[in-house]
């Protein structure tokens, strides 16, 4: 049935649409100052006017990004397989990791900064230690949830943990960990920008940080523009993948990953 | 007795199996085997010491009062529970050494969602050696080949490419049978496997698995609360007490194979399914109050 999937599309497109217009008129009725408020055209036009000095930029973060959440994947597989795998390594570990993971990581972007300076290095491991732990959470879980009458079969087969691990716990674990990669690509993202804005020297959130110094207010809109459509574009990237990976997985709601 | 007797031509591997369990002659033997669960207060006795002899090829059937440690006797000779007291020797071996292919399917048919009923099917080939060895290499092409066999027996020709969630409850059922199977185990054990299922798909059932026995001649546990279903499959039935369960009774069933649902109704087949109706409700009513256990 694609006709109401098109409408509902139409309908979401229009909305922005009708957003980013509403805005101009707010703008040019209440004559709002460039100061404040710049119209959204404005806007565009500093973007793409700025685009080539900003695009450095724009791969920095983006790359800032990646390998943050390339390492924080890896960690997060790595403890999220030990505690969903080990009953005690999952009772020693989880106390710290509940404690580590509600710190507000803005409050360890200073800390990484004394140690490393400022630059790329605080960026990286803010998007890592911001994103790792919705991955641990999810691989944990999946591979905790193996029926335990599927695992008696095998185990009666002669099946070794290994077996069991890479034929069942791995592949059920698959969708949990998908839905994962989606929050965690974003919180990478909200780490790296976090960090750049508080101490570096390039990035598209120290663009931001000094054009907001400079009273460049379009620049500050259009850097805003531009984190909006990389987040929306990671998103989407990662969804894409999951859905092809774990398609299985959307047919059968009790089965359907926490996010 | 008067068995039809078919042999199946045997493989190099089951020859080989075969022998040693007919040099061993029983398959399962559970001497003063106790089970319990827990440890201190909190503990519950599952099992009293149990003795119970399965030569090759037999086929059991074991009913009983809820909790009364049917599905432990399973577990014990899968070698997924260890016994508290006594011995477990499977295959002429303490069990912990797998010496006998084993099948299992309970009443949940866990079926992997993630693969196709012939790719589920075939699950224990991957795990199970020769097959485990064998299965990357091009034998892949005649496993299938074997999966779609079963699949045909059990009546799901033409499902074995589709996904668990496009088949209904009896047809995963099926298909769990036919995983339980696969391997040509010398060994099944079942757990209620046909319970959550209709009557019609059940006796259905019970006519595919007698087929399949009397190619194959695995020695079956079976698990069950169905009286006539007991009758209708096994060679022997044990009746347990209530938990901490013992067996009370231990008779043989002489029924003509193959057998049919029509003979179900006989006076004979009725009488034995009385008695054995007779034994469980004495059991239920002289179990001990659960706080004494
Ligand atoms: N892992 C376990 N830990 C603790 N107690 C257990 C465990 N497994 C079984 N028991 C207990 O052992 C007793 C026997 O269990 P069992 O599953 O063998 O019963 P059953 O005869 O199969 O019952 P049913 O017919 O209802 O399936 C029950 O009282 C149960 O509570
Ligand atoms: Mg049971």
């Amino acid at each position: 049935m694609p006709r109401p999937e098109i409408r509902q599309k139409l309908a979401s497109a229009g909305l922005i649409v009708l957003f980013f217009v509403g805005w101009e008129v707010f703008c040019v009725v209440s004559g709002m100052s460039d100061l404040i408020l710049p119209r959204p055209s404005q806007v565009f036009v500093t973007l793409v006017q700025r685009l080539p000095v900003l695009w450095p930029h724009i791969v920095q973060t983006l790359v800032t990004t990646m390998i943050g959440f390339i390492l924080g994947v890896a960690l997060g597989i790595l403890l999220g397989a030990l505690i969903g795998v080990s009953k005690t390594a999952y009772d020693t570990v989880y106390p710290l990791l509940i404690g580590f993971s509600s710190i507000p990581k803005v409050a360890v972007v200073p800390i990484f900064v004394l140690w490393f300076g400022s630059g790329t290095v605080p960026a990286v491991l803010t998007a890592l230690a911001i994103c790792f732990f919705p991955i641990v959470v999810n691989i944990a879980t999946g591979l905790a949830t193996t029926e335990p009458e599927l695992e008696d079969v095998l185990k009666a087969l002669g099946a070794s943990k290994f077996d069991i691990l890479w034929n069942v716990g791995l592949p059920r674990t698959m969708p949990f960990f998908f839905a994962s990669l989606k929050v965690a690509i974003t919180y990478a993202f909200v780490g790296t920008v976090l960090a750049e804005t508080v101490a570096s020297n390039r990035g598209i959130g120290n663009v931001m940080m000094s054009a907001s110094s400079n009273f460049n207010v379009p620049l500050l809109f259009a850097g805003l523009f531009i984190l909006a459509a990389l987040g929306v574009a990671l998103y989407v990237a990662f969804s894409l993948i999951e859905a092809r990976v774990t398609g299985w997985a959307t047919r059968r709601n009790d089965l359907a990953a926490a996010a | 007795m008067h068995f039809v007797m078919m042999h199946a031509p045997l493989t190099a591997i089951e020859a080989e199996t075969a022998a040693r369990s007919r040099a061993a002659a029983i398959a399962v033997e559970l001497s003063a085997a106790a089970v319990t669960f827990g440890q201190g207060e909190r503990a519950v006795a599952a099992l009293q010491a149990t003795e119970l002899r399965i030569p090759d090829g037999e086929f059991v059937a074991l009913v009983g009062p809820s909790g009364c440690g049917k599905s432990t006797i399973l577990k014990l000779a899968a070698g997924l529970v260890r016994p508290s007291a006594g011995v477990v020797v499977v295959g002429g071996r303490e069990v912990a050494a797998k010496a006998l292919r084993i099948g299992m399917a309970f009443q949940n048919p866990t079926m992997l969602p993630w693969l196709t009923i012939e790719q589920n099917v075939m699950l224990p080939l991957k795990i199970v050696e020769p097959y485990r060895s064998q299965f990357r290499r091009q034998r892949k092409a005649s496993f299938r080949d074997k999966a779609h066999a079963l699949l045909a027996q059990v009546g799901l020709t033409g499902f074995a490419t589709r996904y668990p969630w496009q088949l209904s409850g009896g047809m995963l059922q099926r298909a769990n049978l036919c995983r339980a199977l696969i391997h040509e185990p010398r060994l099944l054990l079942l757990d209620e496997p046909f319970g959550a299922l209709d009557q019609f798909t059940r006796e259905e059932l019970w006519s595919i698995l007698q087929d399949l026995w009397l190619v194959h001649r695995p020695t079956v546990l079976l698990v069950t609360h169905d009286l006539r279903e007991a009758g209708f499959l096994a060679n022997r039935i044990c009746v347990m007490s209530a938990r901490p369960g013992r067996i009370i009774d231990d008779s043989a069933v002489a029924f003509a194979r193959p057998r049919t649902i029509a003979m179900t109704f006989e006076p004979d087949f009725v009488a034995l399914n009385q008695r054995l109706r007779d034994l469980i409700t004495d059991a239920r009513r002289a179990a001990p109050a659960p706080s004494e256990a």
